[in-house]
């Protein structure tokens, strides 16, 4: 394993060198929510209570998931939850 | 460590031959009982005859003592060198030494080789080991599973394609092309108006993709977009195509082997290409100009992501576009235009000057739109062979311009709103007027191509021409 690259900022430095989070909407009313099962034991349990209690109370859900947990997401799933979805539930287990 | 004790101080390698031709002075110097310290640059086991030699395998005392060569003898008094002798010349140590019988029986003079430190790539890595390279940037850790390209990505800091990730190591050797210092200030970059210095002017520049050798061309450039005349802030935030274009003139555009014939405004040179990138990028990461933000740009055009060539100064006949405009002749200058996309015109079988001027006329009233005038600035890219009925027509530069001034007076009545039936156009007042084309001093011709083709390029200028918005402007290149 090698060490870590360090890189210079070519910038003006007028933001954090950490990447921001998105910030958290005020409201999920009229938003996409993406449920994303990661494809280990029990995520689907999970997730089926989630929807329930989301569709319950009127928001919009997609169900999206990776057929293992052992690899990231297929760039198909991630571009389909990028394009479809405006924030996004992914179901970790254990 | 690096202390140094009062005495002599031996540096070394095995790898040169004049080093090894040394062994008996080594053993001489040992025995003369005089504090002596030996630094092996590749081998500590040599020389075999000393006990104790320093390893300097990582090459740091080598750095620290600014060795360019080997051996290189030093005396030290006080903690402080106090004299210095490169190579093997006997005479010199035996007086730096004062043993007037060392190295007897051994050649008088032997030049020594390089020192390791300072091969080919080496000086850099150790300056930012063990130096102070004077970079004051934030230093951003990429993991090690995180891939340095797509690192710069993710930061924002690309313009579509992969830049060349700037490692300290890469940005000290960006720096090693300039003779300023890394902290000078440049200017205020718009549209953010952040201070622009000479430092983050490199690290762009690395990641460009440019050689050491082009940023005082990349300098220069910045310099140029940042003279009130060019108007960068606005050429940026515009809707319109345009984006800055840079010409270079003068030696240093050979020196770099920069293109001016074959292809010139195409792919494939390397300073071409990373040149006019470098000035988008620093646009883009100093100054904060990113296309959907600042930049409005309706369309834009190819020539955002770079757009930069030399010019073809192989024939005296006409003067360089920088001389023109100036400059000395012999001086390396960039020229910035506020440039749309390119036009050609295709014209095989005009053999006259008049003819020729006549037919790219034709074209540069479509410059803007057909129907504009006294808006858009343009430039003409001559070939060499549609420059060549010029110059076998005895035509100077000036007297080309005023051809084109004449054939580019165009009637009101054809330009003027609704006529032809196209709403847009000039004032209606101006039906009876005749007007011209371009502004005086819109319209400017530079040469370059490859040597087969009747063609030349036509290329648009900003809606904003002129003292309303974008002028040319012209900087000499510096060191």
């Amino acid at each position: 394993m090698r060490d870590n690259v360090v890189l210079l900022d070519p910038t003006a430095e007028s933001t954090p060198a950490k990447r921001e989070r998105v910030v958290p909407p005020s409201s999920l009313g009229g938003l996409t929510i993406g449920l994303l099962d990661i494809g280990k034991a029990r995520g689907n349990v999970f997730l089926d209570q989630l929807e329930a209690g989301m569709v319950a109370r009127g928001l919009n859900v997609r169900r999206y998931a990776k057929p293992t947990n052992t690899k990231v997401a297929p760039v198909a799933v991630a571009q389909a939850i990028a394009t479809e979805c405006d924030i996004v539930v992914e179901a970790l287990s254990d | 460590m690096n202390q140094y004790t009062d005495g002599l101080v031996v540096v070394l390698k095995r790898d040169c031959p004049t080093c090894t031709l040394l062994e008996p002075v080594y053993g001489e110097l040992a025995g003369s009982g005089a504090p002596l310290l030996v630094i092996s640059q590749d081998d500590p086991t040599f020389p075999e005859s000393i006990v104790g030699v320093v390893d300097d395998v990582d090459l740091e005392r080598s750095y620290r003592l600014d060795i360019e060569t080997v051996p290189t003898l030093i005396r030290m008094e006080g903690g402080n060198e106090v004299a210095r002798r490169i190579g093997w010349h006997r005479d010199e140590w035996r007086e730096l030494t004062g043993l007037e019988s060392l190295g007897e029986g051994l050649p008088d003079y032997r030049p020594g080789c390089g020192s390791m430190s300072v091969e080919p790539g080496v000086s850099e890595i150790l300056a930012v080991r063990f130096g102070d390279t004077k970079i004051a940037a934030r230093r951003i850790s990429v993991a090690p599973l995180e891939d340095e390209i797509e690192a710069c990505f993710e930061r924002g800091w690309s313009d579509g394609l992969p830049v060349v990730p700037p490692t300290e190591v890469r940005v000290v050797r960006m720096l090693s092309g300039t003779t300023r210092e890394p902290d000078e200030v440049i200017g205020s970059m718009p549209p953010n108006l952040v201070p622009c210095t000479v430092e983050k002017v490199a690290i762009n520049a690395v990641m460009a993709g440019c050689k050491p050798e082009y940023l005082p061309v990349v300098l220069a450039a910045v310099e140029a977009a940042l003279i009130p005349a060019f108007c960068m802030h606005g050429l940026l935030c515009t809707t319109h195509f345009a984006g800055p274009m840079v010409i270079v003139n003068g030696p240093m555009a050979k020196a770099v082997g920069m293109n001016s014939g074959g292809n010139a405004l195409g792919q494939g040179n390397r300073a071409n290409a990373t040149i006019g990138r470098a000035l988008q990028l620093i646009i883009r990461n100093v100054g904060g100009g990113v296309p959907g933000g600042i930049d409005r740009a309706t369309l834009g055009n190819p020539g955002k992501y770079t757009y930069c060539f030399a010019e073809d100064e192989s024939d005296p006949h006409w003067a360089p576009l920088a001389v023109e405009r100036g400059m000395a002749d012999g001086a390396s200058a960039v020229t910035l235009y506020a440039a749309e996309g390119l036009l050609g015109n295709f014209d095989q079988l005009s053999r006259t000057p008049e003819s020729l001027t006549r037919s790219l006329a034709l074209s540069l009233r479509a410059v803007g739109h057909p129907k504009k005038a006294n808006a858009h600035d343009a430039l003409i890219v001559l070939s060499p062979e549609h420059f060549r009925i010029y110059r076998e027509a005895g035509w100077s530069k000036a007297q080309t311009l005023e051809a084109f001034d004449e054939a580019l007076r165009l009637p009101g009545c054809e330009l003027v709103r609704g006529a032809g039936g196209v709403a847009e156009g000039i004032p209606e007042h101006l039906v009876t007027e005749t007007v011209s084309k371009f502004r005086a001093g819109g319209l400017n011709i530079v040469r370059a191509g490859g040597i087969a083709g009747l063609m030349s390029g036509i290329v648009g200028g900003w809606g904003a021409s002129g003292e309303r918005g974008s002028e040319l402007v012209t900087k000499e290149i510096g060191t």
